[in-house]
């Protein structure tokens, strides 16, 4: 039911098709960073609406727009919903007007029952506070919708991950909502849950319900989307009809990653030594929590002195874990397996005698693992080997001074000083920084994690630059790195790993962003096939 | 950097020189003030205590004791910066660590025959020993400080009120008594109404002081590394002299040096020289900006929090022997809420109450400011509960102060 507006703007509406929502040129910056480049979308009423791209794209982002988490102002362009352009200052507004988006990682809190994590700030209040029979009996009932019959009075945390998700869907029902937002909802889910969850939001499609879910799960998306939105650096690419369920997932699959390579990359003279500088053998790692659940899965691999070896795979296929396990154990329980640098087999207890037996690892997470923010440039460029800078325990500030003024010279770090704080640089030179630290420790091997995450190309260019200046030296690179492209324009040999397996490794010349997506797909639905034998 | 600014300067248009220049003063002028404070709020504070009391604030005698009745906040605070520096973490037990180890001593002394040396070695080993448990708890097993240092507050009260049989027992060892509570005397020199032996020292460490920052400059020049301006480095240093010159006119003028002052001293000292000039106190620093960096970049964050904590009980024995020989005896209620002015002057001299800064000095000068508030009002003779408020309202402001101007400035997340 479209709601009266003016008449202005009921002429553009107009001669759209019964559209519930239209997000007109929006773009949205980060300092730095262009996440959304005039972006367009239109969602048709009760239509499910799928949004598929790689990492980073843009498509949370947008997301994140349209619901207000965003507010006005932050962006630039229209949100037209139901006919009327919004201003969204936060996401209660959005909520009530019906929009309600469930994040990837869940809102609940596990420790309180199910009725009471629904109403959460929303509360059935009676005369006298809230009002618990109420609250419970309406849970129930909007529970019952989406087929949970767990009591409203449990607790979240006795229920599994699929149900989880169930109660988040069941919250949003509460809401009373007119378009569900569902940021990769299937991600932590097995097989059995995922399909459940599919069917649930085609039952609600039958009901009148307009969705919008973004998943990596093309198999899914093929099974589920009316229409798929094809996002790609921060810009809508094309929109594929569905309508008749006949889509191919490679036609997808070009769609997300069919960019040109242009000379984005600085050219390295491949001088790959025979020498092995680090190998890793029937690498397992289980989850530091739940620990039975497996995290890395029979890894094997190596990187030769002068190469840059990449890793591809989608977020949470195990590569962070596997390189932070290799670390010195800095993550994961019950490691097992062999790892072998400059030849000689290694047992690593901690971090110290990872960086000791020439070992760096450099953060993905840069805030809040890598660098302290409030200490100088200076104070974080030499933590990693202190004692480089010191005399018996004793620090020689002026020696650290000079180390991180050669630092900044030579990685070209934009800073008034060495002794500015870190938290006042930009995303890209405290990557720098990051990496000053870490070249400092002088280490034979370094694994980068996410190297690039969230910097401008201009940062990006010199930090390939320094990744060739490091192999030039004859040192090992692995590269982890969610961007296919800059693995493509950067790296030796590329693996890619899928849900903590090896499931692909491929030579610079053969590799192919098609080639790497299948191998990912392909064993996603090898999964399935060992999903259904174990359900 | 420095110098072009100077030529851009240079080659302006005078009026719109003199303008710079004034906003460029301005700008130094707050940065002084937010750098120094608490320097400012000491002054301030003690020239309003010397007025009120009418001058009797300077009395050599109350001079001397302003930093005596505070040895133990001096010596506990420095202690408890490292726990704070960690992240905020306090340690609730050494009040009650105080009263402990006293027990230990005051029956040591008076029920066995044992040599007052060997007395306080055993009180250090078992403050030592106290820190290694709670140590222990925080650093390996992550028992919450908060709660692991609560149950030693009332472990260590409790067992020392066991020791004492709930009395009060007198300390008369003469050879313990002068290893902490008496005064330096060298026949000859001091033997007349003026103690020249103070003074002679406060000289020496003042020439010692300006040597050291002629030299360092000197060798920093060498080298071509940037340094502050001549002015401000030598202004700094002199007024520091002045005041040590001051002081120890006055302590010559009472009883001298007493030996509890060289032991905050040598405390000080130490505690300052770990927290700036080490790597291992500059882990500390790095724990509790970034724990999670920190480990990954190898440094045992057990161990740290270990060592603040066995630092931390360390430190709350040794002023539990300061304590016991200043006052003479120790009893059940010795060290109650001492706990609380060393997490006080921590938060007072600047200290984050999230972690990962402050400085020994400045939580020198937060504990001095607090023993001159003190001081001063028992001096005037303000009820005993006025203080309480006055010191909670030092306390809050100081907080209050130092996370909004972090705010401004954009530092503190």
């Amino acid at each position: 039911m479209p709601r009266p507006c003016g008449v202005r703007k009921q002429e553009e509406v107009l001669n759209l098709a019964d559209n519930i929502l239209v997000m007109k040129n929006i773009t949205k910056e980060f300092p730095g960073v262009k996440a959304l480049d005039n972006v367009n979308l239109e969602v048709e009423r009760g239509e499910i609406h799928a949004l598929v791209g790689e990492n980073g794209a843009g498509k949370s982002t947008l997301m994140n727009v349209l619901s207000g988490t965003y507010p006005y102002g932050s962006y630039t362009g229209d949100i037209i919903y139901n006919g009327e352009i919004c201003q969204f200052k936060t996401l209660k507004d959005s909520e009530r007007k019906g929009i309600v988006i469930i994040h990837q990682e869940l809102a609940l809190i596990p420790e309180l029952s199910i009725g009471e994590n629904m109403f959460l700030g929303n509360e059935r209040k009676g005369k006298f506070g809230i009002d618990w029979d109420r609250t419970y009996h309406e849970a129930e009932e909007h529970m019952s919708q989406v087929g949970l019959k767990d009591s409203a009075t449990t607790l979240i945390k006795d229920i599994g991950t699929g149900k989880q998700q169930l109660v988040e869907i069941a919250k949003a029902l509460s809401k009373n909502v007119k378009l569900l937002i569902l940021d990769e909802p299937t991600s932590s889910l097995n097989e059995e849950d995922s399909r459940m969850l599919l069917n649930l939001l085609l039952e609600f499609k039958k009901q009148g319900m307009t969705s919008i879910i973004i998943s990596h799960k093309l198999n899914e998306i093929a099974y589920v989307a009316d229409k798929i939105t094809v996002v790609r650096d921060g810009a809508t690419i094309e929109t594929i009809d569905n309508a008749k369920r006949d889509i191919d997932e490679d036609r997808i699959i070009q769609g997300m990653v069919g960019r040109e390579l242009s000379d984005r990359y600085p050219s390295r003279e491949h001088k790959v030594s025979a020498e092995v500088g680090m190998e890793v053998r029937d690498w397992n790692v289980y989850h530091p929590v739940y620990t039975e659940k497996k995290v890395v899965n029979n890894i094997a691999f190596n990187v030769h002195r002068g190469e840059i070896v990449g890793f591809s795979g989608l977020q949470g296929a195990g590569r962070t874990e596997l390189a932070m396990s290799i670390f010195g154990r800095a993550y994961g329980a019950n490691i097992s397996g062999q790892l072998i640098i400059n030849g000689k087999e290694v047992k690593l207890k901690n971090e110290r005698e990872a960086i000791e037996a020439g070992l760096a690892y450099v953060t993905e997470d840069r805030k809040g693992n890598g660098l302290v923010l409030n200490d100088t440039i200076a104070i974080n460029n030499t933590m990693a080997r202190l004692e480089k800078v010191c005399k018996r325990g004793i620090i020689d500030v002026d020696k650290e001074n000079a180390v991180a003024e050669d630092y900044r010279e030579k990685l070209k770090t934009k800073t008034p000083s060495v002794k500015q704080a870190v938290g006042n640089l930009s995303g890209g030179n405290q990557q720098k920084v990051l990496l000053a630290k870490w070249m400092f420790a002088d280490p034979d091997v370094l694994i980068l994690d996410e190297p690039t995450c969230g910097i401008d190309v201009g940062a990006k260019y010199e930090i390939y630059c320094i990744m060739n200046d490091l192999v030039a030296q004859g040192k090992s690179v692995v590269m982890i790195s969610s961007e296919m492209p800059e693995l493509l324009g950067m790296c030796d040999r590329i693996y890619v790993m899928n849900e903590g397996n090896m499931v692909g490794e491929f030579t610079a010349q053969e590799a192919t962003q098609e080639k790497i997506m299948a191998a990912i797909l392909k064993s996603d639905k090898n999964d399935e096939k060992k999903g259904a034998v174990m359900a | 950097m420095k110098k072009t600014g100077n030529n851009t300067i240079d080659t302006m248009p005078l009026e719109q020189k003199a303008a710079v220049r004034t906003a460029l003063r301005r700008a130094d002028v707050v940065n002084f003030i937010k750098k120094y404070t608490m320097v400012i709020a000491l002054v301030v504070v003690f020239a309003l205590f010397a007025i009120l009391t009418k001058g009797r604030l300077l009395n050599p005698q109350n001079l001397s004791n302003l930093l005596l009745q505070n040895a133990y906040v001096l010596v506990m605070a420095c202690g408890m910066l490292l726990c704070i520096l960690t992240g905020g973490n306090v340690d609730l037990s050494v009040g009650s660590t105080v009263c402990l180890i006293g027990a230990i001593c005051a029956q040591l002394l008076a029920n066995t025959g044992l040599n007052a040396v060997v007395v306080i070695l055993i009180c250090l080993a078992a403050s030592c020993a106290i820190g290694v448990w709670q140590g222990f708890w925080i650093g390996n097993v992550h028992i919450p400080p908060f709660i692991c240092t609560l149950a030693g507050m009332f472990l260590f009260r409790g067992l020392g009120r066991v020791i004492l049989g709930s009395k009060t027992v007198a300390i008369h060892d003469d050879l313990f008594l002068s290893i902490f509570a008496s005064y330096i005397n060298i026949p000859g020199l001091d033997s007349g109404k003026v103690k020249w032996s103070a003074f002679i020292a406060g000289i020496i460490v003042a020439v010692v002081l300006l040597a050291y920052t002629a030299t360092s400059r000197a060798k920093k020049a060498k080298m071509d590394y940037k340094q502050a301006s001549a002015a401000s480095a030598f202004g700094k240093i002199i007024v520091i002299d002045a005041l040590v010159l001051y002081y120890t006119w006055k302590l010559a003028h009472y009883k001298g040096i007493s030996v509890m002052l060289l032991w905050v001293l040598a405390v000080i000292f130490i505690y300052a020289f770990i927290t700036s000039k080490t790597a291992f106190g500059r882990y500390f620093y790095a724990v509790g900006g970034n724990e999670k960096a920190t480990k990954l970049s190898g440094i045992n964050t057990k161990k740290v929090y270990f060592m603040a904590y066995a630092s931390m009980s360390l430190l709350a024995g040794l002023s539990g022997l300061l304590v016991a020989a200043r006052i003479g005896s120790v009893n059940g209620d010795t060290g109650t809420s001492f706990e609380m002015d060393a997490i006080g002057s921590c938060f007072i001299g600047g200290a984050s109450a999230y972690g990962g800064s402050g400085t020994v000095p400045g939580i020198m000068v937060g504990a001095i400011l607090l023993g001159v508030i003190n001081q001063g009002m028992s001096i005037i003779g303000l009820d005993n509960n006025w203080q309480y408020v006055v010191k909670g309202a030092v306390l809050l402001v100081a907080v209050i102060f130092d996370v909004v101007s972090n705010h401004k400035t954009g530092k503190a997340g």
